[in-house]
């Protein structure tokens, strides 16, 4: 390949990611304009449609303009407090943010651990795996609360649950099955010349799983982990919300929430912030990403 | 002194079962070192099994194997020979000598030392601007060289091939077929080619062997009459295509007993 | 045949053997180590409480599971609707796919608490419209890929034939899109349960899983909220198997392995 070539075809993949962000800011601006659309046209007590009541409200109240919502975050969260809302609703959102980090770790090493295993003995695999991809169709998210209930009342050798630990332990365990299911997918994707190759070497089980197997399956690994890191999240938020785990992103939610009829802005800036949350984690998995396949040779996006 | 010794070698697959394959029945050959033989036949005729048996990559059923003197088994331990599929098969997330060095990693050599060996390879196969470059950045012939460097990288004494330039154009095919030829001589490997191409087969080997589809036998061991070294003027000798003659004559003899396909008049 | 026969065994025999041991442990581990409830409950206990209970937790289901296949009905509805209206504007296409993919990493159910708002407190109403955006956005993204990659040779055919393009999209794109839309129903079937759960715990009506689920805890019967998960689990695995029934229903033959679902 000429020097040349390459070159173009960076400038072409700049100039695509380039196109791509723009879309997106076009996006973005169509459901704002979408949304004061609705306001001007839309009912404002609510309204039917074919019999059922199901049109929004589109008073001020119930839907803030989109700048009203955006000018919120200067001002402060409370009347008494200097605090603007911006650094509130940050400190929330990185707060979630590290319990959703520690649980997806957690939840990604453990799947990995698994998948190894299970990739070394088929009876493992064959005996476990039906679970595993049961488990993602199941709304294992219904074990929040019970799991949260733990916080402040556990005790193990005189160390008491933090009420924190419940709410990575339930993004841990989200994680940890599409992590389990796509690094064994991964794990088994090696082509059979190269396993033959790695025999012809007389090399160890574990040679052959080092050099060959898992990189061979990072390709696989990569999208389970971005699942993951949106499944963590999913699990903090809700732990959050069904505590109200002080610090977090889903407890400025639901206390913002409460305060609509007054401040009817004021719950948007905690919705964008747990978006922030969300973009963020996978912001971080897409870094590892890019440098995991770094030297692969790049898939054609359609 | 032979390199590879068969004696009585089969191979059956799911013995007693209702898909039993007889791949291979009573095979009996003997490959002296520095010798370049070729196996040729039509689809099914077990050559790559052969070559299996001989890489220790699966059991014989009957008969025994001797690869350098010892059990196939204890030649695949102490890495005796180096081994070239259809599919480079080279690592994608590997540099190209990174790949090559791969063999040596394993055998726990110093990265220096892996380095070194890796370049002097790449020297052999005159590949060496190209050591960082990475597999899907290079051309089909290009990754097959590398992936003939990386045979060998450990300095075998016998070379195992399966279809290597399969894969390639005509050009590019004969082109590497004189590489390998010449980077053989040097090093004095013994080499077990199987191929598809009649023309392949004779030019590259000392002798072909011809063989026969389920139950694979060998049907006839032709002796290339080529005289000296071989080069671009071999392709036009008239022992060449006496040699193709007879090479097609012996497949055609099978050809009379099942309607074998899968041989190129190339 | 004999090895038919043993690869049933070999798939069936194992996870059952795990399964056991896996009650079994649970079964010992609560009992043996004596522990306390508001931790872990048997599964014999949970057993009980599930067929104790069973009139009041098939209430709630019904309740989740309602707002659950409304939603994800609508949103399927929606969704095909809107990826016909991609196909054909290519340019919308552009503008929506990367905010609908962004939107796959957001915790978008955080919205009801502004649906609430926007509705009467004692409405269904939100959690049908959060579930209908999940499952909308899920089927959108997978249906869209569908009817847009299509073999250029298949389309360059049509056009040989002076097809229209409303032509190509019915015999060229649409056959195309229904595995894709078949393999989003399998991951937006579950997803539209685990919705319509989640949004119950940001208040509102009281009626569905979990807040049962919560209000049990509340009040220390945390044995009883284990039998409402079990609830919960069957309801979600109930809507798993009829997706996959549908598609195999519907596109008989067609292996939708090829399919990579985007979520």
């Amino acid at each position: 390949m000429a020097e040349g070539d390459s070159a173009a075809i960076r400038n072409g993949t700049v100039r695509r990611r380039l196109r791509r962000a723009a879309m997106f800011v076009a996006s973005l601006v169509l459901v704002a304009v979408l949304w004061e659309l609705y306001k001007v046209v839309g009912p404002e007590a609510g309204g039917r449609l074919f019999g059922w009541n199901i049109l929004p409200r589109s008073n001020d109240r119930a839907m803030p303009h989109v700048w009203e919502m955006l000018s919120r975050y200067g001002r402060p969260e409370i009347r008494s407090s200097d605090r603007k809302i911006w650094s509130v609703v940050l400190a929330g959102a990185w707060f979630s943010f590290r319990l959703a980090l520690v649980g997806f770790v957690i939840g990604s090493l453990l799947g990995l651990g698994l998948s190894i295993v299970m990739a070394r003995f088929r009876f493992v695999e064959r005996g476990v795996l039906p679970y595993l991809i049961v488990s993602q169709t199941v709304p294992l998210i219904a074990l929040a609360p019970l799991v949260v209930s733990w916080g402040g009342k556990l005790e193990i050798f005189g160390w008491e649950w933090p009420r924190w630990l419940s709410a990575s332990v339930l993004g841990a365990f989200l994680a940890f099955f599409p992590v389990a299911v796509g690094a064994l997918r991964g794990l088994r994707s090696a082509p059979a010349a190269a396993v033959e190759l790695m025999e012809s070497y007389a090399a160890s089980w574990w040679q052959t799983l080092r050099k060959l197997r898992f990189p061979s399956a990072i390709p696989y690994i990569v999208p389970a982990l971005k699942l993951a890191a949106s499944s963590s999240v999913i699990g903090v938020v809700v732990a959050e919300i069904s505590t109200g785990l002080k610090g977090g992103i889903g407890r400025l939610i639901i206390e913002y929430a409460r305060e609509a009829t007054g401040d009817p802005a004021k719950v948007f800036t905690a919705v964008f912030g747990a978006a922030l949350l969300g973009l963020a984690m996978s912001g971080f998995v897409t870094l590892a990403d890019i440098y995991m396949m770094r030297n692969r040779p790049k898939e054609a996006s359609t | 002194m032979s390199a590879v010794e068969l004696t009585g070698v089969s191979k059956i697959f799911n013995k007693g079962a209702g898909n039993q394959v007889d791949a291979l029945l009573d095979i009996d050959l003997s490959i002296s070192t520095g010798e370049f033989v070729s196996l040729i036949g039509p689809s099914g005729c077990g050559k790559s099994t052969l070559l299996r048996l001989i890489a220790n990559l699966i059991e014989p059923t009957d008969g025994s194997l001797i690869v350098n003197g010892k059990s196939p088994k204890q030649a695949r331990l102490d890495q005796d020979y180096g081994m070239a599929f259809q599919q480079s098969g080279l690592f994608e997330w590997r540099s190209v000598a990174k790949n090559i060095e791969l063999p040596l990693e394993l055998k726990g050599w110093s990265a220096a030392k892996r380095r070194e060996r890796a370049l002097e390879m790449l020297e052999l196969v005159k590949l060496t601007d190209f050591a960082d470059h990475y597999p899907w950045q290079l051309s089909g012939g290009m990754q097959q060289r590398v992936a003939i460097a990386r045979a060998l990288a450990v300095h075998p004494a016998l070379l195992l091939m399966d279809e290597p330039f399969g894969a390639l154009d005509e050009m590019t095919r004969e082109h590497m077929q004189s590489e390998l030829l010449s980077i053989c001589r040097k090093a004095g490997t013994t080499v077990v080619f199987v191929t598809h191409s009649i023309p392949e087969a004779v030019y590259l080997s000392n002798r072909v062997v011809v063989m026969s589809p389920r139950p694979g036998r060998i049907t006839e061991v032709i002796d290339v009459e080529i005289k000296g070294d071989r080069s671009d003027s071999t392709r036009d000798d008239k022992a060449f295509f006496s040699g193709i003659s007879a090479v097609r004559a012996a497949l055609r003899g099978v050809e009379l007993d099942s309607t074998a396909r899968g041989i190129e008049d190339r | 045949m004999s090895s038919r026969f043993g690869s049933f065994v070999r798939s069936v025999i194992p996870p059952l053997i795990f399964g056991t041991i896996f009650i079994a442990l649970w079964e010992l581990a609560v009992k043996g180590l004596d522990l306390k409830p508001y931790f872990l409950a048997a599964p014999s206990t949970i057993w009980q409480m599930f067929v104790e209970n069973f009139g009041l937790i098939w209430g709630a289901t019904k309740v989740s599971g309602a707002n659950a296949l409304i939603g994800l009905l609508t949103g399927t509805l929606f969704g095909v609707l809107m990826s016909l209206v991609l196909s054909r504007f290519r340019i919308l296409n552009d503008i929506v796919t990367p905010l609908a993919i962004a939107l796959n990493a957001v915790p978008i159910f955080v919205l009801v608490a502004v649906l609430n708002n926007m509705f009467s407190i004692t409405s269904e109403i939100p959690r049908r419209i959060m579930v209908m955006l999940v499952v909308y956005f899920i089927v959108l993204i997978n249906v869209a890929r569908g009817l847009t990659q299509v073999s250029a040779t298949h389309v360059e055919l049509m056009k040989s034939y002076a097809a229209s393009d409303l032509a190509i999209l019915r015999k060229v794109r649409v056959p195309n899109a229904v595995p894709f839309l078949f393999t989003a129903l399998k991951v937006a079937a579950p997803a539209s349960v685990i919705t319509a759960f989640v949004s119950e715990y940001f208040g509102g009506s009281q009626n569905g899983l979990g807040s049962r689920i919560t209000s049990n805890i509340a009040i220390s019967k945390n044995s009883v909220a284990w039998a409402y998960v079990l609830g919960a689990c069957l309801l979600g695995l109930a809507f798993y198997i009829v997706s996959s029934v549908l598609e195999g229903a519907a596109t008989p033959g067609r292996s939708t392995r090829r399919t990579r679902v985007s979520r």
